[in-house]
């Protein structure tokens, strides 16, 4: 084959195989939507944060606006220590609060942030205080049962 | 019968030695193709070359079994979720096992099917014609001249192919599952964006490619080198690059996967 034919060939492969990694890491994967250079931590710590994963998103208003850096158990306090990397356009009163939220019925766990009402704003490491842990099914169905074992039985039953 | 014992426990021996002695062999091969590998920058036509006969040669193979991977992704895929009434994680299962799994691993077991049997038998036939005596006749390295750009042209073919193979099977998956089936268009994009991380994912299935390429690569060229120069010779080399490197590629996966996704 000549010479000039066989690179035009090498260069389209070449080429379309680079495509392929690029469509994968943009369309695929999640390279685009969430730029991960300049973010801030701060912790939070959770009675149970259930089926939550490092690198799980963290939502304000269902908009992405960091992600679980760390999952970490403290000895002290017997609780769950999660540190959050929160992009850097994003800046959140000291008295915002987190909750563990799941996406759907069977989908991932994410952080939900409901932003305060300070002048103050949250630096790097610092803690939200407000946290409500992850709800564990079993515990509300005990609770469930328990409540109705309490109600007065209905008349004419 | 003691006689018959000792034949058998002897004959063991004699496979087990010969076996590390050829795993050896295989290995020093394949450093002196590194070290050899100079001409590579020198020359770089040579591996053009070999990219074209060991790459854009299996694209039509790679393409299209990417694309009907995907397609039956796409359709068994949703069978089962639809029980689970999620079948908007469609778009994650296809991605997942395409990018995970399914993209290097059949990528590189159609590559060695398809390109690295040709590798061995262009050497080993190389060698029966007396090719490369006679180059070595001439003062040619045949390490340098034949085996290093066929390497080196195989293992950056690789990859590509790897990606392509999961570019086209997501394709497929998003052919059957969004246009034929009537999955949610949306969704299907965005949960497997959120489920497919690049670093974990993507990354993770690009290396497993290049480990396969340089396996299969270096099985092929280390069969076709070794090959007996006779007609029967090239050809069971020929079956053993292929055997040799598939069940080198589901045992390397293995120990990749293992090391990779151990799940945190």
């Amino acid at each position: 084959m000549e010479r000039t034919t066989l690179d035009l060939w090498v260069g389209l492969f070449v080429a379309g195989g680079i495509l392929a990694l690029l469509f994968l890491a943009m369309r695929v994967g999640n390279i685009g939507t969430f730029d991960t250079s300049k973010t801030y931590t701060v912790t939070a710590k959770f009675g149970n944060i259930g089926g939550l994963k490092v690198r799980a998103p963290v939502k304000s208003a269902g908009v992405v606006v960091g992600r679980v850096g760390d999952i970490r158990f403290d000895t002290r306090r017997y609780q769950a220590e999660v540190v959050l990397d929160i992009a850097s356009a994003y800046r959140f009163p000291v008295d915002s609060s987190a909750a563990i939220m799941t996406s759907g019925l069977l989908g991932e766990q994410y952080i939900a942030l409901e932003a305060g009402a300070e002048e103050a704003m949250l630096e790097q490491g610092g803690e939200l205080k407000i946290t409500q842990g992850a709800v564990v099914l079993e515990n509300l169905i005990g609770q469930f049962l328990y409540n109705k074992a309490d109600e007065p039985a209905l008349p004419g039953k | 019968m003691f006689e018959a014992v000792l034949c058998t426990v002897r004959r063991i021996g004699h496979r087990t030695i010969d076996s590390i002695w050829r795993m050896g062999v295989a290995a020093r091969f394949f450093l002196l193709t590194l070290l050899h590998s100079g001409i590579c920058l020198r020359r770089p036509h040579l591996v053009i070359r070999e990219i074209f006969s060991a790459g854009v040669l299996s694209l039509i193979i790679i393409v299209v079994s990417g694309l009907f991977v995907g397609m039956v992704l796409g359709l068994q895929g949703y069978e089962t979720l639809q029980t689970y009434g999620s079948e908007e994680a469609l778009g994650i299962l296809v991605a997942l096992s395409l990018v995970r799994e399914l993209g290097p691993v059949v990528a590189a077991l159609l590559f060695a099917s398809r390109a690295g049997s040709a590798i061995t038998a262009e050497i080993g036939l190389m060698k029966a014609t007396e090719q490369i005596a006679a180059m070595e006749m001439m003062a040619v390295d045949p390490i340098s001249r034949v085996v290093a750009p066929r390497f080196w042209g195989a293992v950056i073919s690789m990859p590509l192919l790897a990606a392509l193979f999961s570019a086209m099977g997501v394709f497929g998956g998003y052919l059957v599952g969004v246009v034929l089936i009537g999955v949610d268009e949306g969704a299907f994009w965005s949960q497997m964006q959120a489920a497919v991380d690049f670093r974990e994912d993507i990354m993770n299935g690009v290396i497993k490619s290049v480990v396969f390429g340089v396996a299969v690569t270096v099985v092929a060229l280390f069969e076709g080198y070794d090959a007996p120069p006779t007609a029967e010779g090239v050809s069971r080399a020929t079956t053993r690059t292929v055997v040799t490197s598939s069940l080198a590629i589901l045992a390397l996966d293995f120990v990749l996967t293992a090391f990779m996704f151990r799940g945190v």
